[in-house]
């Protein structure tokens, strides 16, 4: 039994860098030049389950990105974590998709390598339940949509319970839910599904040689170009903009009683229910 | 032209090392100072990621990546805590021996372990007459038919009371000219009459043990003869010249770094009168200062770490790195203190720290005098630019 797994990655901004954030005005989207990116955290727990179920029996882990060129660096991270190979799925053409989009590409991103490893399925694909930037958490459900099969979101318990069967916990607002699926599956997991290991020196050293393939719009012919990037994107935000958190203060003055009578009233000009 | 460019392979080593250190370091390294505890079962997690086996090669179970790479993991590890940069760097120290002097079977039998975390090494040359009377030392091995026996006594040994591999050397008679021979032995842990002894309350290095290791009619069998014998000088200097020095220096960086780290923390968020003291002149020069100590120190380490990558003589860049790192974070832990205010000397900040680090740095491996001694000496002799 072996266990051929896919992991969707993302770059993300290095939350240590938030502060030159800015949001493009007429995009609609974070602008992230200039800014380092990270793996995204909860993509490493699904690397994680990924790698365990590969040691556990045996397979692959094929890691695949949808982002700008410079991603190859995060997907170089997860080789060196552990992951077999690497597919940068990388083009203007991509660029500006919501998470529709986003996923119509992954999708013939994974269906391309399934094509080159002569037709054989994917066992499971796995995402971060989502990211640590746009936080909209929809593209491992689209992608279960894309691909007609199963998915869950949110799994913070995976346990085997039969060749290829899983018992799986869900999260949910106010307790969890349990399942009993079988294979093939998407799964968005969330970070309390394992604690991802480091990334070793000899793990940095392996990935030297391991392949990580770019693939641009003419390589998923298949793929149509309504479905891809800004043109694709049926999300249309609204005003997007950085809320004005400034504060005005009132310096009051008078005995305490006048002051307090003061507090009160603004107090209840601003809705707060105090008193009698 | 770029001068220590890292390649992309020692880019992701320094990211995965940081992931590692604001882990499973920063968040305990006040407390291990505090209480003066060396965490040695971080060994076995620093051995799954490659830091303890960095430049051994693959095949006896290291990482392979060199001495700049060793460098990145001593500055990123001693970023937060010094005392584990030195258990670290002294675990190095005992690999590195073996590794350039013992016979295959040596390597065979001791490296995998030491890389893994399964056990922790040590060096042992210094003793009460001073380490770096190097030839005066009194611990002596007495050959028998089969094989050696030690009696003496080693003092400051880092990792002293923790290491289960000690490459330690000994007199072993003298020359033909009636000078000391010294030999290396490599000595495990439960050998009957090989102890630890004292064991040091410092300063600084906290986090680290150090202490007496006491040999007391250690009989231990030929094959624990590590190179030649009468050997020992050279073992034990090229080790502490070239890996302990430049392991000091590391650390130091790591320190400096630091007191960059913090002192533009503090200067940005510390308001007094309106508005943060980053906008002071005063600060600005002082914040000037300490990265400029610190870049000089990192440029300076990473260079004689990559001279020794590319096998070219280092110890005289080493012996400069570790004479300017350690001095400089000395100088630059004490002015973030001054920068700091009252704040300095609370001990919620890891300032105070970084100085008692910094001044506990200055000893290990040969003191700032000793460095200038040797600088001198080589400069005299026949510098040239």
């Amino acid at each position: 039994m072996e266990y051929n797994v896919a992991v969707c990655v993302k770059p993300v901004p290095d939350p240590k860098h938030y502060d030159k954030v800015t949001i493009d005005p007429v995009r609609k989207t974070i602008t992230r030049e200039g800014i380092p990116t990270l793996l995204n955290p909860v993509d490493k727990n699904a690397l994680e389950a990924a790698l365990l179920l590969r040691e556990k029996h045996s397979g692959s882990v094929t890691a695949v990105s949808m982002a700008p060129p410079n991603a190859a660096e995060i997907l170089r991270e997860a080789l060196a974590i552990g992951a077999d190979e690497a597919y940068l799925l990388s083009d203007r053409a991509f660029g500006g998709a919501d998470t529709l989009a986003t996923s119509y590409t992954l999708f013939h991103g994974l269906k391309k390598i399934e094509a080159l490893r002569g037709g054989k399925p994917f066992d499971l694909v796995l995402c971060g339940c989502e990211s640590a930037d746009g936080a909209t958490a929809q593209v491992s459900s689209q992608l279960g949509e894309w691909l007609g099969w199963p998915h869950l979101w949110n799994v913070f318990s995976l346990e085997e319970t039969g060749e290829k069967a899983f018992s799986i916990k869900t999260k949910l607002e106010n307790g969890h839910m349990e399942w009993n699926a079988k294979l093939p599956l998407v799964l968005g997991v969330a970070r309390e599904l394992n604690k991802p290991r480091f990334t070793s020196v000899m793990g940095i050293m392996k990935a030297k040689n391991k392949p990580l393939t770019v693939w641009g719009r003419e390589d998923l012919p298949d793929a149509q170009d309504t479905y891809l990037g800004l043109k694709g994107s049926p999300t249309q935000p609204g005003e997007i903009f950085t809320p004005d958190m400034k504060r005005s203060g009132e310096v009051l003055r008078g005995t305490p009683e006048e002051i307090a009578a003061r507090v009160v009233s603004v107090l209840r000009a601003n809705g707060v229910a105090i008193g009698g | 032209m770029h001068f220590f460019e890292f390649t992309e392979e020692q880019k992701m080593l320094r990211k995965a090392i940081r992931e590692f250190a604001e882990a499973e370091i920063a968040p305990k390294a006040a407390e291990w100072d505090e209480q003066d505890v060396c965490p040695a079962e971080l060994f076995k997690k620093m051995g799954e990621i490659g830091i303890n086996g960095i430049f051994t090669p693959e095949q006896y179970g290291g990482a392979g990546i060199g001495f700049v790479g060793r460098t990145i993991c001593l500055e990123e590890i001693s970023r937060y805590s010094a005392g584990l940069g030195i258990a670290v760097m002294t675990h190095h120290l005992g690999i590195y021996p073996i590794l350039q002097f013992g016979t295959e079977e040596q390597k065979k039998k001791y490296i995998p372990d030491l890389c893994s975390g399964a056990k922790i090494g040590g060096l042992g040359v210094t003793e009460p007459g001073g380490g770096s009377d190097f030839i005066g030392q009194k611990t002596a091995a007495e050959k028998k038919d089969d094989g050696w026996v030690l009696n003496g006594r080693k003092c400051f040994i880092t990792n002293s009371h923790i290491a289960d591999t000690t490459v330690l050397t000994a007199k072993t008679g003298q020359d033909e000219k009636g000078r000391t021979k010294l030999s290396a032995f490599i000595i495990e842990k439960g050998t009957k009459g090989f102890e630890a002894g004292r064991k040091e309350h410092k300063l600084g290095l906290r986090g680290s043990v150090t202490g007496d290791l006491v040999l007391t009619d250690v009989k231990i069998s030929e094959d624990a003869l590590l190179g030649k014998e009468g050997g020992g000088a050279k073992i034990g200097m090229e080790g502490i010249g070239e890996v302990g020095r430049a392991g000091m220096s590391a650390i130091c960086v790591g320190i400096l770094r630091g007191c960059v780290e913090e002192a533009v923390k503090f200067a940005n968020e510390r308001v007094v009168g309106g508005k943060a003291i980053s906008k002071l002149q005063s600060i600005q020069f002082e914040v000037a200062k300490i990265r400029t100590a610190y870049e000089a120190a990192r440029l300076l380490t990473y260079y004689a770490a990559s001279l020794k990558d590319a096998g070219l003589p280092c110890a005289n860049e080493v012996t400069t790195a570790k004479y300017y790192s350690t001095e400089a974070a000395v100088e630059a832990s004490k002015r973030t203190m001054d920068l700091m205010g009252g704040y300095g000397i609370i001990n919620e900040y890891p300032v105070g720290r970084f100085l008692r680090d910094a001044l506990a740095s200055i000893p290990s491996g040969g003191t700032s005098h000793i460095m200038q001694v040797i600088m001198a000496a080589n400069t005299l002799s026949g510098f040239q630019a």
